[in-house]
């Protein structure tokens, strides 16, 4: 656990990155959060997937996997990793502020 | 007078295609139930005829009288497989005739067995449609047709070399042609690979890398075989003790792990792996563990399914999210815990009481503690066994007391177990008997607790 600082808003994220109180997340933290993960250029395509990531969180308590997110955001998991190349699921939950997508059980 | 108004002891339910015409249904309104004098008799249907609908199917008989309800188990053929058998196919050790029975002969007397696909269920109507024509009306439904596999959601997989150089030992069909391919393999790279998550027994992939090296190691050849295992998790496996042990085992047996590779692309002519970041893993025999979904009927029932077609369902009450009078078992379920027979096993008993609390109109109860048991074969009459639930990963210890099999350690009694446990699966568990000393809930008795001090 460590205390991170986005858009001047002290946050605690765990060991891998994730937000531990989803709730303190807003847009405004993006642009930061995204620089964190390499991604200093935010396209309406990231934004896109970032929001979906949101709201599927915020609707089903869990974000949505890589899979599940190629057939449900819009946008093709090649495309989805032209976006996100580390990872697309996990590095658009990261910047989404919701935990790591529990694909893996 | 109808057949198949409600109460008839006869044919309760099953409005078959011979029955009535399209028409008649159509134009069918059930009449205005009469006064009751008697309770009416109610009718549970289960989609299903493998692990879980088969031990759902008995344990509710024994629930209830048949005179009080009818139990009906529909499936699309008449084969039950011993899924945990599969994993010895490819390596010689299994044959289909010890692994497949008949699914309608696992049923207990006084339930119906229906051979038909389903078309879809009508939530609304309270109806099953079977691709035969008929139509079942029922008021429990069981949701327990499991996973299907789904190759060609992968570019190439069931492109060239399907079959030739790349398999799957998930279906009986792709482990005997695997079994045949390894026999000739006298030398190479393999690669054992997980497209992802979720798949049916999560460990089984690594037991096959076990158990080939040490085929090939009683073969002479070890030395001129690679095996890699491919992931998409960021480790060997999904809860971290494990997946560290696992890890070292792996090491030790001299098996590559590559992680973190999310397959793009299976090109079984060139013979290698591509991952959508654009890695590449070469094999010369390639093993896939293909993309897993629901049953297709679940996507064409309006209301019941998620995307990849399994059922949302409450975690501890087994009831579906479609509907309070739907429940599903097994990995036909979203849950999230492994897809896996003890699952479904200790699901069974859980589920059975909350569709008897439902008949009966009685609160449900969310007992179920996402408790998975599994042996993990690794090779040299040796066996791992792993013990967890939804809040506690599997740990080391003993199973399932202090005096019992000892957890995430490999030794020969383990080895014992998963060949025993094929017995226990045919006659206790299928039946929907206990087996003595495995409780539904996970227990803590003799494992080494990291979040509060043993008990006993």
């Amino acid at each position: 656990m460590s205390t991170l600082t986005f858009a001047a808003t002290d946050v605690e994220v765990n060991d891998e990155g994730f937000f531990v109180h989803p709730e303190a997340w807003t847009e405004a933290m993006v642009p930061d959060l995204a620089r964190r993960e390499g991604i200093n250029e935010l396209t309406d395509a990231h934004w896109q997937v970032i929001r979906f990531m949101r709201s599927e969180y915020l609707a089903k308590g869990a974000g949505p996997t890589v899979r599940v997110l190629g057939k449900t955001s819009g946008v093709s998991i090649k495309d989805l990793y032209q976006l996100f190349p580390k990872g697309p699921a996990k590095i658009a939950a990261k910047i989404a502020g919701i935990p790591k997508p529990r694909g893996c059980i | 007078m109808p057949a198949y108004v409600q109460g008839d002891v006869r044919s309760p339910l099953w409005i078959g295609a011979n029955a009535v015409t399209d028409r008649d249904l159509r134009s069918y309104r059930p009449p205005t139930p009469a006064p009751m004098l008697e309770p009416m008799r109610r009718n549970i249907v289960i989609l299903g005829g493998g692990t879980g609908g088969t031990l759902t199917a008995n344990r509710l008989r024994r629930a209830h009288d048949a005179a009080d309800v009818a139990i009906t188990v529909i499936d699309q053929d008449n084969r039950h497989i011993y899924q945990p058998g599969l994993l010895f196919v490819p390596f010689g050790l299994a044959g289909a005739d010890e692994i497949v029975r008949g699914r309608g002969a696992q049923l207990h007397g006084d339930i119906e067995y229906v051979q038909s696909a389903i078309e879809h269920v009508d939530i609304e109507a309270n109806e099953v449609a079977l691709v035969n024509g008929g139509r079942l009306r029922y008021d429990v439904l069981v949701v327990a047709t499991g996973a299907v596999l789904l190759p060609d959601e992968t570019e190439g997989l069931t492109g060239p070399g399907w079959m030739s150089k790349v398999f799957t030992f998930y279906d009986l069909d792709g482990a005997m042609a695997l079994a045949d391919a390894l026999k000739w393999f006298d030398g190479g790279r393999i690669v054992v690979n997980l497209v992802d998550m979720p798949i049916k027994c999560p460990v089984a992939p690594l037991e096959f890398c076990f158990l080939a090296d040490w085929y090939f190691h009683e073969r002479g050849i070890r030395n001129k075989v690679d095996i890699t295992y491919v992931t998409p998790l960021d480790g060997a496996f999904t809860k971290p003790v494990a997946a560290r042990q696992l890890a070292g085992l792996l090491d030790e047996k001299g098996i590559e792990l590559v992680t973190e590779f999310n397959t793009g692309e299976v090109d079984g002519a060139d013979g290698r792996l591509v991952s959508y970041d654009g890695r590449e893993v070469p094999f010369d025999l390639g093993v896939v563990v293909p993309l897993h979904g629901g049953a297709p009927y679940v996507g064409r029932s309006p209301g019941l399914g998620d995307e990849l077609n399994f059922v949302p369902t409450d975690e501890h009450t087994l009831q579906s999210k479609a509907a309070p009078n739907i429940f599903a078992i097994g990995d036909a379920a979203s849950l999230p815990n492994s897809k896996a027979g003890s699952v479904t096993h200790f699901e069974g008993e859980v589920l059975v009481d909350n569709i008897v609390r439902f008949l009966a109109g009685e609160p449900l109860e969310g007992s179920y503690d996402g408790h998975v048991n599994c042996f993990i074969e690794t090779g040299f009459h040796k066996a791992l066994l792993i013990d967890f639930n939804y809040d506690t990963e599997p740990l080391p210890g003993h199973f399932p007391g202090r005096l019992g099999m000892p957890l995430l350690k490999e030794s020969r009694l383990n080895h014992l177990g998963k060949l025993l446990f094929q017995w226990f699966y045919w006659h206790a568990l299928l039946p929907g008997r206990e087996i003595p000393g495995v409780p539904h809930n996970m227990p803590t008795a003799g494992k080494q607790l990291t979040t509060k001090p043993e008990e006993n």
